[in-house]
């Protein structure tokens, strides 16, 4: 009874694509480019930055009763283009054995890719052969030399900006012109030159020059997690999936929660895919004749098990028994200092792009360290638009500091003087974050939880996830890092240094949002769930395009991967098409 | 400057507007965006807000606090008194009441209510503190009186026995007020935050390099 869920009129699409993130995003471009009739399925809601009715670029904090403060809908503020969040009324996950792992989705057109820093770093020639360096880890069945070319595209469809600096693990790229520092990254580039810490322009997908007539050029308003007006951010809703609505190849079904892939249980290949509407929870369904899953590392994962059936038992292109296991997010360690030298700065205005405008790529060797990854850095500080939160907990620092005239000050206050301490401190903060690559392990993982459902009657997600000392240690090496920086530029740190007693600041699994490894690449069927090409070793019309291929993650963030490997993936659906293997 | 006098000597094209449709209704964007248009806080007659790119369930959650009031008028009057004592008028800016703090801290309470029972029981608390010392609840107290009392819990390293729970409260005040103020228009204006407008990035200015010492 393979067809028992579609009506006998249904339309059969070439491909249906899961997900319209980056990796949904890029498949969706490239095969309505090439000609196929593509149906994209998103399970929130449409959003196009450029219509007012969406946007929040350009407002003012007062304009949110709020002033900014995040609420549980848009966690990273009240202005953030992100509409999800951690917590999503009725989309429960749970965890087991005391793990922590944070979830963070996003229900709208493009996804995450509305929200993120838009730092776009290819990996290197390390990053896809670990296991040969050094035994630990697994290698990616490619090669960065196979990637290259793909990276290349990319870089030029969406553009980036960034500088050539020829450094072995950190390609250099097809780049726009990077913006200049700003202060407080003047200050970090002389003092990390003092520490011998690479210290260089970062490459964001941004654009500082116009590259095509759909898309402007960056304005310089420091919102790129608001979204641009202009579309001189990628996103993927703005950059990937408006140019494929353009084609007429494209078909977008909103409000479409995936619950299950189908199959035919002769061939065992895709026929569709089945969805609950979630604004009238009925179950629909939809028919192709490839099925493109880019849902997003976790959620793929969920779907292929939640895609059981007698023929796949363990659930959909999981023979290997790997789908949900390797999971694994970057690592990530904070710091954040004040430094004296700017008290009192001369206003102007240094908003820039939306992020920063200088970063370390990883600087040392790791086989001389204690610890067997890398971790780069990034940067914060400058008159950024106050926002709620702006001058709290000022009684921690204020009183370290004399005043004008020299005289010691007391913590805390009120009235005048600390009307004046507000003014003065304003620009004179800055912060670091490290995001490192963390060791995939097959006792990381994700799977269905037996008793447990969301409120679209779709099974949900359980987690398992410890951190190392892989990465424990890295943290601890984030740290002195910090403290060398900020001691160099004769900075005062805010916080002190953490210990192991709450694993040396390590951010919660899942918190820096760069989750992927669960249903992994590689040539071996037994130990992976897709092959080169990001093809289900069991099922060859399946593909994933998202994180979940990654066998391992670099010390890079992983977007701009998704969107070189899901180019790749989907030239070879095209050619294997064209080929009659399809 | 307007914004729109902005837009006009960047030029649209350098915007990165060119090409687009939204062109015009960016421009309206921009004239949205205006503060001169807008109140400078939660304004009881221009309810519903002014929309900012708000989803359903946004905007029917706000509408539900918006219409809901949870401090009365006399814990309305005691804020108002706190947060211009923390941030008073002076020759930059009015005070913090001025720029519409007591609202603002209104509807945070509603929008996080776990800020409720501390801001409340914090009242309280000062008001039994004035009675105690003052035989009055902290609004009639004079001036003189409520320095007295905010001297010792504004300052937490003093570590005045007793106090402890005031100054926790008087810390939260510290932090809402500012939050409220510099985040208001006057309170913009004073601190000098000049972006949040279209422009071309070009550097730091060379005096601002050669007064670090960075060119």
């Amino acid at each position: 009874m393979p067809d028992v869920h579609f009506r006998p009129d249904a339309k059969i699409y070439d491909a249906i694509i899961i997900g319209s993130g980056a990796g949904g995003g890029m498949a969706a471009y490239e095969l309505t480019k090439a000609g196929a009739k593509v149906l994209l399925l998103e399970a929130g809601q449409h959003y196009d930055p450029a219509d007012p009715k969406y946007m929040t670029q350009l407002k003012w904090p007062w304009q949110s009763p709020r002033r900014g403060a995040s609420t549980r809908y848009r966690p990273f503020g009240d202005f953030d283009a992100a509409y999800g969040g951690w917590d999503i009324e009725g989309e429960p996950y749970t965890t087991k054995n005391d793990t922590t792992f944070r979830w963070f989705r996003s229900r709208m057109l493009g996804g995450r890719t509305n929200h993120w820093g838009r730092i776009s770093l290819r990996f290197g020639p390390d990053d896809f052969k670990r296991r040969s360096i050094d035994g630990i880890g697994e290698d990616w069945p490619i090669s960065y030399d196979e990637v290259a070319p793909f990276y290349d595209e990319t870089d030029r469809l969406l553009g980036v900006f960034g500088t050539n600096e020829g450094l072995r693990n950190d390609p250099d790229g097809i780049f726009l012109p990077p913006p200049k520092p700003r202060l407080h990254e003047h200050m970090l580039k002389k003092a990390n030159k003092n520490l011998g810490i690479t210290t260089i322009p970062s490459r964001l997908s941004i654009l500082t020059k116009k590259i095509n007539d759909e898309r402007g050029v960056c304005f310089y308003c420091q919102q790129c997690g608001r979204s641009c007006m202009a579309y001189a951010d990628f996103s993927s809703s703005s950059c990937l999936v408006n140019p494929a609505a353009k084609t007429g190849n494209l078909d977008i079904i909103y409000f479409a929660m995936a619950r299950e892939i189908l199959t035919d249980p002769k061939t065992g290949l895709c026929t569709g895919v089945s969805y609950i509407d979630t604004e009238t929870l009925e179950e629909k369904s939809v028919r192709g004749n490839i099925v493109v899953l880019a849902a997003s590392a976790c959620e793929s994962a969920r779907l292929l098990l939640n895609s059981k059936s007698p023929r796949f038992p363990e659930g959909l292109a999981n023979s290997s028994g790997v789908v949900g296991k390797y999971l694994h997010d970057s690592t990530g360690a904070s710091r954040a200092a004040i430094v004296p030298t700017l008290f009192d700065r001369k206003r102007y205005n240094e908003d820039g792009v939306g992020g920063l405008h200088v970063y370390s790529p990883w600087w040392l060797d790791n086989k001389k360290l204690d610890f067997p990854r890398g971790y780069h850095i990034e940067y914060w500080g400058g008159f950024g638009m106050p926002s709620y939160g702006f001058g709290w907990g000022i009684d921690k620092v204020n009183g370290m500091f004399p005043d004008r005239n020299g005289n010691k000050r007391e913590a805390g206050g009120y009235g005048a003087a600390l009307k004046d301490d507000y003014r003065r401190f304003y620009g004179a903060y800055i912060g670091m974050a490290g995001r490192g690559e963390a060791v995939p392990r097959e006792d990381n993982y994700c799977e269905i939880d037996p008793d447990t459902v969301d409120k679209y009657g779709i099974p949900v997600l359980r987690f398992h996830y410890k951190w190392s000392d892989y990465e424990r240690l890295q943290a601890k090496h984030m740290h002195e890092s910090f403290e060398k920086i900020i001691h160099e530029l004769g900075a005062i740190p805010l916080s002190d240094k953490p210990g192991p007693e709450n694993d040396y600041g390590l951010n919660a699994p899942g918190e820096i949002i760069h989750e992927v490894g669960t249903a992994r690449m590689g040539s071996d069927p037994k130990k992976s769930a897709l092959n080169k090409w990001q093809q289900a070793h069991d099922v060859k019309n399946l593909f994933v395009v998202d994180g979940a291929a990654f066998p391992s993650q670099g010390d890079k963030n992983c977007t701009w991967t998704i969107l070189a490997l899901s180019m790749r993936a989907s030239r070879y659906i095209v050619e294997q098409k064209n080929a009659g293997k399809l | 400057m307007k914004r729109r006098d902005v837009l006009k000597g960047v030029g649209l094209t350098t915007l990165g507007l060119a090409g687009l449709s939204p062109q015009v209704k960016a421009a309206e964007v921009f004239d949205l965006t205006d503060g001169a248009n807008l109140a400078e806080g939660p304004d009881k007659k221009k309810e519903p807000w002014e929309p900012y790119g708000r989803t359903k369930g946004e905007l029917e959650r706000d509408a539900k606090l918006f219409k809901e009031q949870f401090f009365n008028k006399h814990e309305m009057k005691t804020i108002s008194g706190l947060v211009d004592i923390i941030i008073p008028k002076d020759t930059h800016s009015g005070s913090a009441s001025e720029a519409g703090v007591p609202d603002f801290i209104e509807f945070m309470a509603k929008d996080q209510p776990g800020l409720q029972t501390p801001l409340r029981g914090g009242l309280v608390w000062l008001d039994a503190q004035a009675k105690r010392r003052f035989e009055k609840i902290f609004v009639d107290c004079t001036a003189a009186q409520q320095i007295e009392i905010v001297e010792d819990i504004a300052y937490p390293e003093r570590k005045k026995p007793g106090m402890s729970q005031g100054i926790a409260f008087f810390s939260l005040m510290r932090n809402l007020t500012a939050s409220g103020f510099w985040t208001s228009k006057a309170g913009i204006a004073d601190l000098g935050y000049v972006g949040n407008t279209p422009n071309q990035w070009d550097g730091v200015p060379e005096e601002v390099l050669k007064q670090y010492g960075l060119e």
